[in-house]
């Protein structure tokens, strides 16, 4: 077999022993399932419009026969189902693993699965599928369970059932948009003719006929489009804050009263086009801020993470009960791939805990019966035994989630350039407003008023309102080019203030995936290394996977007796040899007191102890390069759960060990964040797991680096896609670079409004030169902003 | 001029009629998903396919458009749509 062969469902390696089906080579038995399962119902289709479109899942992650057995019972159906009558349902999934053409395809055609699928509507963006089904034919147990079965597993849990609105907000803000469109183009139309020479001759009848018109389409958007402004500004006035929305109210109040009197009194036609403009620009700019990533999610809690029910055992047999039914003392089931919800001790079974979601670390930890299990855990293999502890809300890790949100968070958002830049715009422009008038009052005062409102209404910020949407917008989507997906745009202008970055190490600068392997010990030859590697090839457990790969060659030998003895190790013979694969204690008998730095694999062969592997973290590339980078301008931090193994080697990245701190729980991690803040200092943490997730709410700016950013990752700001990681520092510096564009528009619009004020304290302002100047500023500040973002984003080469 | 104000109402109602028909648009969810429609329009139609064609024998040409390999919408897409 030659080595390049593609498994033709999911493009892995098949490596040495491909699966073949039909002359297909496949590189596990599950994806030739699914390959069948396709096969069988002429859906193969799926493998030509792309190739090798599959979802390989590996066979310790496939969800037990019995996981999605709570979906039967009532209480969970009917908050599932989106709509339930008559036999008929709908219900929504959001499935991680939708990627590509063939995956809408074949979601699309999963009625040639089964007669009761009636059908089914990808939403790509949003990686999501509804399906409209036949429940006499097909329960939504089955359901799921088809689709687990072609490899694309539905995301349930609470949070996919407290559906967020964001998505009727959205819905709101388009429809605002369109009135105020509606309304900008019709009244441009009225106003026109009055700009034009001879416009005097125009019928009086027909001057106050498109007065009134205009007066008509303004108030739609005065009170439905605009309202939010208003509202805000009324808001942030209560609170004893000037916010930019202050002067834009003012602005249109007065562009609207002034508007009314001229058309009353015969005097004139009004500014209704440029007041509907403003609004319906600054709206456009709220729309393009607003636009984020649709199947990202910043916002998960614990209740993300944990399942929706759980399998009680009780006297009567197994129950499923909700979550939030289980108390302490109760005793529950957890199968395979399975969540631990609370914290608990191990009653039967042997339990190997996956904790990689909580601390980064890959290795999963043996328990036996009576340890003590922490929540947030994901089991390992065979189904285990536990008695519950705590309860849900107060274990150990979700403890550090239920925690109001921090005064910072709250701080940082007032605390923006916008609102610093407007309470200074709003109270120059009042007083202007207010000078003027009184100048006119004493020397022509027939203009006084006019001159005063004049002011207010060209001083409304529509230009500087519209200059931090859209530079933010923009250098957001430049970030989401590269792999860096903020929350929203807010998150730039806090990344730009960050002064000290704290780091996690497991799973942050070093690779969770990958590790690096040595062997220490006797000289083995190539023949042994290869009886090691046919040994672990046999077991499914991380470490001894992570061997096998680590040793070249092609042939496997044939393994006779194996064995796997949980949390110890396996064993087996190979042509009469004895080969012991596991913990030191396991292979020498020898109980160690020292505590164990470094992850080992002791090897037994050939009735001697040949030596051990050992098994170091990886350290992420470009990790040097970064930290040197960022040490010039930011004061760097590490924490790390991990003892101090490894202190020489980060030594050698930070420069000193002042700010190195080993041992650090999650809530010391916190506090660490909270006494840093205290210094006055904004930190930027950057972290990966659940037990960084107290730390990370904590920070001014959070950051979870993740390998499949669809995948699960605590609350955080932004998501950094670990191919990324190195690029840091040039984020953080374009971050520098969308400020000075800030900048640079303010300065722009400062200018406009110089010119506008120059006119209307002179009492000159008339409708024409409003319906110019207003829209003239936005537009040319919306360009200046996007253009000048894309273009420095060339030159900065992330 | 009064035809000018027929023309004037005109257009507003025309204009009307074109935002209620926005407003209806945004309401059914049009604007929801603007990316998935356009890979599922160059999908074939699968009942096509599968409809057994015994009604006359085929034609070797409709053999082979049948067989002909299905055009690539789009490539691969991993990255999340703003």
């Amino acid at each position: 077999m030659s080595e390049d062969l593609k498994c033709i469902h999911c493009g892995n390696s098949c490596g040495k022993s491909p699966v073949l089906f039909e002359g297909h080579p496949f590189c596990c038995s599950g994806c030739s399932t699914v390959y069948q399962i396709l096969n069988t119902n002429q859906l193969k289709q799926y493998y030509q419009i792309e190739p090798m479109p599959g979802i390989r899942i590996e066979d310790e992650k496939r969800p037990a026969d019995e996981t999605y057995a709570f979906l039967d019972l009532e209480k969970f159906k009917s908050k599932i189902l989106t709509f339930s009558e008559g036999g008929i349902s709908k219900v929504s999934f959001f499935i991680p693993e939708i990627h590509c053409a063939s995956c809408i395809w074949l979601l699309e055609n999963l009625h040639s699965l089964n007669k009761g699928i009636i059908q089914s509507f990808v939403n790509f963006p949003k990686k999501e599928i509804n399906i409209t089904f036949n429940e006499t034919e097909i329960s939504l147990r089955q359901l799921v369970e088809l689709l687990v079965s072609i490899h694309y597993i539905p995301e349930i849990n609470q949070h996919s059932i407290e559906k967020p609105q964001a998505e009727k907000s959205e819905k709101k803000l388009f429809i605002k948009i369109g009135i105020a469109a509606f309304s900008f183009m019709n009244a441009m139309i009225y106003h026109f003719p009055q700009y034009l020479p001879g416009h005097q001759f125009l019928e009086a009848d027909m001057k106050k006929l498109f007065g009134w018109l205009s007066v008509l389409l303004a108030i739609p958007v005065l009170t439905y489009s605009a309202s939010d402004y208003f509202l805000t500004a009324y808001k942030s006035l209560k609170k004893k804050i000037i916010s930019i929305d202050l002067p834009i109210a003012l602005g249109l109040i007065t562009l609207f009263t002034q508007s009314l009197v001229e058309i009353l009194s015969g005097k004139g036609i009004g500014y209704i086009d440029s007041l509907t403009g403003l609004v319906f620009f600054m709206l456009i700019g709220r729309w393009y801020q607003g636009k984020t990533y649709q199947a990202l999610s910043f916002e998960r809690d614990y209740k993300t993470y944990f399942p929706l029910a759980v399998t009680t055992i009780t006297d009567s047999g197994n129950v499923t009960i909700p979550l939030e039914e289980l108390k302490p003392g109760d005793r529950i089931l957890v199968r395979n791939q399975e969540i631990v919800p609370a914290d608990s001790i191990l009653k039967s079974g042997t339990a190997s805990i996956d904790y990689s979601f909580v601390t980064g670390e890959s290795m999963p930890v043996a328990k036996q019966a009576g340890d003590f299990v922490f929540a947030g855990g994901r089991q390992i293999g065979s189904a285990i035994e536990l008695t519950i502890e705590k309860d849900i809300q107060q274990s150990y890790l979700t403890q550090l989630w239920n925690q109001a949100e921090n005064p910072f968070t709250a701080a940082n958002r007032l605390n923006t350039i916008v609102n610093r830049v407007s309470q200074y715009f709003t109270v120059i422009v009042v007083l202007i407003a207010i000078s003027s008038g009184i100048f006119w009052m004493f020397n022509k005062p027939e203009i006084a008023l006019f001159s005063f409102t004049s002011v207010l209404i060209i001083a409304c910020p529509c230009a500087l309102a519209l200059t931090v949407p859209f530079t933010f917008g923009s250098t957001m989507r430049q970030f989401g080019r590269k792999g860096f997906y903020l929350k929203n745009t807010a998150v730039i202008e806090h990344l730009y203030k960050v002064d000290t970055v704290v780091f996690d190490k497991t799973g942050t600068i070093t690779n969770a995936q990958s590790s690096d392997i040595r062997f220490i010990g006797k000289g083995l030859t190539a023949h042994q290394f290869l009886m090691i590697k046919s040994l672990a090839f046999h077991s499914s457990h991380p470490l001894s996977k992570t061997i096998c790969n680590s040793i070249a060659g092609d042939e496997l030998l044939t393994v006779g007796n194996f064995q796997e003895i949980p949390s110890l190790g396996i064993t087996g013979t190979i042509s009469g040899i004895r080969i012991n694969l596991g913990s030191r204690y396991f292979v020498s008998g020898e109980k160690t007191e020292e505590e164990n730095l470094k992850t080992e694999v002791w090897v037994f062969l050939d009735n001697e102890i040949a030596g051990h592997f050992q098994l170091e973290n990886e350290y992420r590339p470009g990790l040097h390069e970064l930290i040197q980078k960022l040490n010039k301008t930011h004061e760097l931090h590490l924490l790390t759960g991990d003892n101090d193994a490894e202190k020489a080697n980060l030594v050698k990245f930070f420069g000193t060990e002042k700010n190195l701190h080993f041992n650090q729980s999650p809530t010391d991690k916190l506090d660490y964040i909270r006494s840093l803040q205290k210094q006055g200092k904004k930190v930027l943490m950057i972290g990966d797991g659940l037990n960084d997730a107290g730390a990370l709410n904590e920070s001014n700016v959070g950051i979870v680096i993740a390998d499949n950013v669809f995948n699960f990752s605590p609350a955080c700001d932004a998501i950094l896609q670990s191919k990324q990681f190195a690029r840091l520092n040039q984020f953080i510096q374009f971050t520098h670079q969308s400020m000075k564009i800030v900048k640079a528009g303010f300065l722009i619009s400062f200018l406009y409004n110089l010119i506008g004020l120059s006119f209307a304290v002179q009492g000159a302002l008339t409708p024409i030169v409003a319906a110019i100047l207003m829209p003239i500023s936005s537009v040319s500040v919306v360009l200046f902003a996007s253009f000048s973002v894309s273009l420095s984003a060339k030159g900065f080469r992330f | 001029m009064s035809v000018v104000i027929i023309l004037v109402f005109a257009a507003i109602v025309m204009a009307g009629a074109f935002l209620v028909a926005f407003i209806w648009s945004v309401k059914s969810g049009q604007y929801e998903d603007t990316y998935t429609p356009s890979v599922r329009m160059l999908f074939e139609d699968p009942a096509l396919k599968e409809e057994p064609k015994d009604r006359s024998p085929k034609t070797e040409k409709e053999s082979r458009r049948d067989q002909a390999p299905v055009t690539k919408p789009k490539p691969h897409n991993p990255q999340p749509k703003s």
